[in-house]
């Protein structure tokens, strides 16, 4: 118990420690002050005062939506003596794999004889992911007693049902303001009306005037320097976004995204609980002296094909460049960055593959081994699935459907699901591919698959 | 709260194991660190010594959750008195018995032990756990008879001395020192709400001409 409050007490002084450096620190002091002209505040009770007017103004709700913000991506407390490396990746290998060769534990006794651990998959690391028992708990709010949107809002079912209810709870949460209560609403789904808005309040997004005018001086900086990640960007931008049909009308604002993203510094902030680590460099002529050393490209993230992947979909929800901007930064450095970083995370890619691969071997052999035997492992197909979170894989709504679900459980874990899902889904056509490319072929087009049946029958339903 | 690293010598594993190490194709599954204290002065003999004897101290505490995955694997530990079954009080030497029954790991230990002494009776573990963990750790520890004699210190603490009376005309220490610690608080807050956010440039001396790239 000792150890526990001790706990407590550090990561209360270290959220103190981020938050007073925040706008809201500032917001909360100036009300205090203004506070004060009020005839409710009293000299003798003057703190119990204030924290009283804080509760009745709603500045309560916003200091406890920050609070509940840091929290989701806060780190564990770590151990006095562990260095800060072991705070982004405890796995020695992992870290030593940053940039990878094969990723082995050595440690590892992987031997040729089948034994009760053999893995028939690509990925040979013994990382602890869920079993369907575990996915069940954990995803309990997808059951098949619950109502869904993506299942109970489609026009067979009568909307007094379930919809025209859980409409009403989803403006009751906005009105409150509560992050909390929005994450645990929006495990249902979230009704389209109310979608920007509520994504907005659980990520706590509010659009300050600074936040604009830092995407104003942002926008400056694209103007001012030149970068050779641009041509990146632009070259991802033309050969992902711009050839997709839903997407292509949003070039210009994806643009607009990721040039300022790349030069956005505050994203740094979150190679602290990242495995990865920037890559640094030094201004010519100063090679060695750290005052001159700099991190290449500014945020430290090298944009790969399919990156703007990412912000596509955000665009059919906000239409102000500075709020799609915070939006997309948000979910970049809470959820994004773990799919293409190698970390033993269990929202990390590697996790999600050995979920991925696990499910399948354990809920589908047959299929696995047949798909094996044709020397299609089914990871090759899922992989560039779950890198990119299905964007562009599924149709936009059943899309945001998925990206509700992965926000209001706070993991990608749900990526793996529904990749299984998918084979458990077209398992007969694909019992009778017999190559790689057949097998490529069956799983081409998701654009017509509707994401929450699928997750329901592969959790709840599917007799095992 | 003031630690005091206690010197000590960890001895090399040995692994508990039925019949020839060498032929046999298992592995291990049970080792055992010994972890004697240099520092401790050595039992006397007098008439009224009794023989030290192993008290288990921590019985079947798990490090790792799942001993065939790797969650936990690498983690840094601490085991505090208060968990401790027994008296800490007088130890002369600690062993450490770790078993791993899964056979996916090729070895097994527990690494960078450190002791720590918190006040004269205190006794902290801290440890960091290597490469695959064991599944659940038995320590046990010996206990010396009351017949050793330990350093005054440990037993008696020191008692605060009395300040000198004052000479005249100088002022109250008291009322000084609670003054400086007025001012000493305000400069303390201001330091304190220094922030941690960041400036946001990246650009040094208006130029972001790079020299090399390089992942650390």
């Amino acid at each position: 118990m000792l150890q526990e409050e001790s706990d407590l007490a550090l990561i209360i002084a270290q959220i103190v420690q981020k938050l007073k450096g925040s706008n809201l620190y500032a917001q909360l002091e100036r009300q205090a002050w203004a506070s004060l002209q009020r005839p409710e505040i009293k000299l003798e009770s003057l703190k119990e005062d204030i924290k009283e007017f804080f509760k009745i103004s709603g500045w309560e709700k916003k200091l406890q939506n920050a609070v509940y913000s840091e929290l989701s991506v806060f780190p564990l407390p770590s151990h006095p003596a562990a260095p800060p490396e072991h705070l982004k990746e405890p796995l020695v290998y992992m870290r030593k794999a940053q940039v990878l060769i094969n990723l082995r534990n050595p440690n590892y006794e992987n031997g040729d004889s089948h034994s009760f651990r053999t893995h028939l998959g690509l990925i040979q690391v013994p990382l602890k992911v869920k079993d369907i028992p575990e996915l069940k708990e954990f995803f309990v709010e997808l059951g098949l007693t619950a109502g869904q949107l993506g299942i109970d809002d489609s026009t067979q079912v009568p909307p007094e049902l379930f919809e025209n209810e859980h409409v009403r709870i989803g403006q009751k949460v906005l009105s409150e303001q509560d992050s909390a209560a929005a994450q645990q609403y929006i495990r249902q789904g979230s009704p389209t009306a109310l979608r920007a808005e509520l994504w907005a309040l659980i990520l706590n997004i509010s659009s300050q005037p600074e936040d604009i005018l830092y995407y104003e001086q942002l926008k400056t900086n694209v103007i001012q320097h030149d970068l050779l990640v641009d041509s990146l960007i632009y070259k991802d931008v033309k050969l992902t976004a711009s050839n997709d049909d839903y997407y292509f009308v949003f070039e210009d604002y994806l643009y607009q995204v990721l040039l300022c993203f790349s030069r956005d510094t505050s994203v740094l902030g979150h190679f602290a609980y990242n495995s990865a680590s920037p890559p640094k460099s030094y201004i010519r002529g100063k090679l060695g002296l750290e005052e001159y050393a700099v991190f290449y490209p500014p945020n430290g993230v090298i944009p790969f094909h399919g990156f703007s992947m990412y912000v596509a979909p955000l665009c059919f929800l906000y239409h102000e460049p500075s709020k799609l901007y915070q939006i997309f930064r948000e979910m970049y450095v809470r959820f994004f960055f773990r799919l293409h970083s190698i970390s033993s995370h269990p929202s990390g890619i590697v996790s999600l593959c050995l979920l991925f691969e696990t499910l399948l071997q354990t809920y589908l052999p047959q299929l696995f081994y047949h798909l094996r035997e044709i020397g299609a492992q089914p990871l090759r197909i899922s992989f560039k699935w779950m890198v990119r979170a299905f964007s562009g894989y599924l149709a936009t709504d059943q899309l945001l459907l998925l990206w509700d679900r992965i926000l209001g459980y706070n993991s990608l874990e749900i990526l793996a699901v529904l990749a299984a899902a998918v084979f458990a889904f077209r398992a007969v056509n694909l019992m009778e591919v017999t190559s790689l490319a057949a097998a490529e072929a069956v799983l081409a087009d998701l654009s017509t698959l509707k994401v929450m049946p699928l997750l329901q029958i592969f959790l709840f339903a599917t007799v095992t | 709260m003031s630690r005091v690293s206690v010197p000590c010598h960890v001895k090399g594993t040995v692994a508990l194991q039925v019949g020839d190490v060498r032929t046999s194709q298992g592995r291990p599954g049970v080792l055992v660190i010994d972890v004697t204290f240099p520092s401790v002065a050595p039992f006397e003999h007098t008439s009224t010594h009794t023989p030290a004897k192993w008290v288990t101290c921590l019985r079947d505490y798990c490090l790792m959750p799942d001993p065939h995955s790797e969650e936990g694997a690498q983690e840094y530990v601490s085991l505090f008195k208060h968990q401790m079954l027994c008296d800490m009080g007088k130890v002369l030497e600690l062993r450490l018995i770790l078993r791993q029954p899964s056979p996916l790991w090729l070895s097994f230990t527990v690494e960078e032990l450190q002791i720590y002494k918190q006040g004269p009776k205190d006794l902290g573990i801290w440890f960091q756990v290597s490469p695959t963990l064991p599944a659940s750790g038995q320590y046990a520890f010996a206990l010396q008879s009351p017949s050793m004699t330990f350093p005054k210190w440990l037993s008696h603490p020191v008692p605060c001395e009395q300040p000198a009376p004052l000479l005249e005309g100088l002022p109250d220490p008291s009322r000084v020192s609670s003054e400086v610690q007025q001012m000493w608080a305000l400069t303390e807050m201001i330091r304190a709400s220094h922030t941690s956010t960041r400036i946001g440039r990246f650009d040094v001396d208006g130029c972001y001409d790079l020299n090399l790239l390089s992942y650390t």
